[in-house]
């Protein structure tokens, strides 16, 4: 897999560069020990820099950077005995959408995810993680056979929308979406969200309505693409960085806003870097909510799901 | 003149017979028209009545006595158009209307018995550009305090409560306000245990100047509908042009009884949305009532002046049992 480099990120992986060969040099010049210990300080300074104060610009390119792990890595990663479920049985099998049962440190649960795909023919397989409404409906009802089990749903968000096509208007995108919106209101079994790249609109939110909706620290979630929306705004999608601004589409503003419960560290540099840290990051955070919230009464479980959405609202009443 | 062999019934544009440098495009809307009428007018009666192009299209019912028929090209009259809805009489086209006249088609009395959250109006929680000025500006013009007005009123001597969205404000989008309204006028169905209607009119869906707080409105309105199904309570929707993207995908959708305006133009994706993804021209009617009818995804395609009777025929089988 060839790396790709965002433009903030280059100075780093020249450093990191410079610190690998000095490393395979260490065995037979010991004197460099101390230019490499020096070097490796600066790295991670550096790096520290960098990440924090990335524009949100910038945490939007890191959330849709190619090389982040996506939802197959997560699933495959965090869960033991997967086994995939497919088609929707009324129309057919979306491959943007994964879902199926597993578990998760011998916790039972039944997964749903967005997969974008990673090489061009898988992309092109997955259509890029934009579902169609087969794919949302494949969702539902594999939720509903985790709710008649009694297992709770981890769904994991990655996707730059619901694919906007002519067969997905004939077959009712925007019904499909609804639906599911009212369908997880009502579940009665514990539902985790994760966002873990991009959070594109009502594409995503199909899948993210949950008891916990939890965020990578680079993801990103919003009503609309920056570049759709400097395209509205300011007629010109050039303007996108403007608009990430504008928009407040980070794990950190979304945190601030109250839409999500809980931001999930990377490793630094960002989850690209070190695939394995933020799967076990995000494990460990699923787990714990899972373990929280399966100690719920049912009825109680319901009752803060509804009084979470209830509240998200920012109006005045003169 | 190549084109006087080709059989009459193949010409659907002007531009196969003259040579108009892309199409009509050229010319704006008005000059076509004229284009239309002066040159052609044995072909433009063969021509269908066109769909409006949504974003050149009005966005109210037009001013002045006299004017021009988007669907047609008709000349109407404003107090002829009046008493028939806002409904050309020669080609049907169903005009624009704003919030309060649903309103008064609607109810009984023509207005609200009480108003559901009249006073509630917007903040700018993420501090978005120009978002202040855009409300105060959809205010002036729409005398409305946001994009979506509800009340308690009677339909058929049966009280109800109504929601209508209003496109005239912020192209009938949904922030913070139209989502606690919705959800309070659910709130207020269920006290009551009455039925809801809701009139749907919205470009965008979501709005777009309060970020993500606007797409949570889903979930609210969804809850709405829920906790409405889950107290037998009806609900209906009427959908007019147009409604698109996040409120499509919410309460609009999930109604008991969809009803659709001829025409409307009802979907997820805009139009240009997907004709630049999928980049070929989209099939003739696509997203409009009908093309939604013959999928199965409405009940039924209503001209607006049978709306009130039908719904009070469905209140009437649904209610009480």
């Amino acid at each position: 897999m060839g790396i790709t480099l965002l433009d903030f990120e280059k100075p780093i992986y020249e450093i990191e560069k410079r610190i690998k060969e000095l490393s395979e040099l260490i065995d037979e010049h010991p004197e460099l020990k101390e230019e490499l210990e020096a070097l490796t300080k600066r790295a991670e300074l550096i790096k520290k820099r960098v990440y924090s104060s990335l524009s949100r610009w910038q945490k939007v390119q890191l959330a849709r950077h190619p090389d982040r792990p996506h939802a197959i890595d997560y699933i495959t990663g965090m869960t033991d005995d997967f086994i995939e479920l497919h088609g929707d049985r009324l129309y057919g099998d979306d491959p943007s959408i994964i879902a199926g049962l597993a578990k998760i440190e011998g916790i039972k649960v039944v997964i749903i995810g967005q997969e974008k795909g990673r090489d061009v023919h898988e992309k092109v397989y997955r259509n890029f993680g934009m579902p169609h409404p087969e794919g949302y409906r494949k969702a539902k009802r594999v939720m509903k056979l985790g709710e008649r089990f009694n297992l709770p749903v981890v769904s994991i968000v990655d996707t730059p929308g619901a694919y906007p096509g002519i067969g997905a208007e004939e077959r009712g995108q925007a019904m499909a979406i609804a639906e599911n919106l009212e369908f997880m209101l009502g579940l009665k079994t514990p539902i985790v969200v994760a966002v873990i790249g991009e959070g594109g609109s009502g594409g995503a939110l199909a899948i993210a309505v949950g008891d916990v909706v939890l965020a990578m620290e680079y993801s990103i979630y919003s009503v609309i693409s920056p570049e759709g929306c400097a395209a509205i705004l300011w007629r010109d999608g050039k303007l996108a960085p403007k608009a990430a601004e504008a928009l407040k589409l980070t794990a950190k503003d979304l945190y601030e806003l109250g839409v999500i419960d809980e931001i999930v560290p990377e490793p630094l540099g960002g989850a690209h870097r070190d695939h394995a840290t933020a799967i076990n990051n995000l494990k460990t955070a699923i787990l714990k909510h899972l373990r929280n919230l399966m100690k719920l009464d049912k009825n109680e479980l319901l009752k803060r799901r509804h009084e979470k959405y209830r509240k998200i609202g920012y109006f005045k009443e003169e | 003149m190549h084109s006087l062999n080709l059989p009459l019934k193949q010409i659907s544009k002007i531009s196969e017979i003259f040579f108009v440098p892309n199409g009509l495009q050229c010319l704006t809307p008005k000059l076509r028209n004229g284009y239309n009428k002066r040159m052609l007018p044995f072909f433009r009666r063969r021509s269908k009545p066109t769909l409006p192009d949504i974003e050149r299209e009005r966005k109210g019912p037009p001013e002045g006595l006299w004017f021009k028929c988007d669907g047609c090209g008709e000349m109407l009259y404003r107090s002829q158009l009046e008493k028939n809805l806002w409904v050309c009489p020669h080609c049907g086209h169903h005009f624009r209307i704003g919030a309060g006249k649903y309103k008064e088609i609607l109810l009984d009395n023509k207005e609200f018995d009480e108003e559901i959250a009249p006073n509630l109006t917007s903040l700018d929680p993420l501090g978005f550009p120009d978002y202040k000025a855009k409300i105060e500006k959809s205010m002036r013009k729409t005398g409305l305090k946001e994009a979506a007005i509800a009340g308690v009123g009677r339909i058929g001597n049966r009280k109800i409560v109504l929601f209508i969205t209003d496109f005239g404000f912020i192209g009938g989008s949904m922030g913070s306000v139209v989502g606690e309204k919705f959800y309070r006028a659910a709130r207020k169905a269920i006290e009551l245990k009455v039925p809801m209607i809701a009139v749907t009119a919205s470009g965008g869906g979501a709005r777009m100047h309060e970020g993500i707080i606007s797409l949570m409105q889903m979930v609210k309105t969804s809850l709405g509908v829920l906790e409405m199904k889950e107290a037998g309570i009806p609900y209906i929707v009427v959908l007019t042009h147009p409604t698109m993207g996040g409120v499509m995908a919410s309460f609009a959708s999930l109604g008991d009884v969809l009803i659709a305006e001829p025409k409307a133009l009802l979907g997820f994706a805009g139009p240009r949305v997907i004709r630049d993804t999928i980049k070929q021209e989209l099939p003739e009617g696509f997203q409009r009532s009908e093309f939604l009818l013959e999928h199965g995804m409405v009940d039924m395609v209503l001209n607006r002046k049978e709306l009130k009777d039908t719904i009070i025929r469905i209140l009437d089988i649904l209610e009480g049992n």
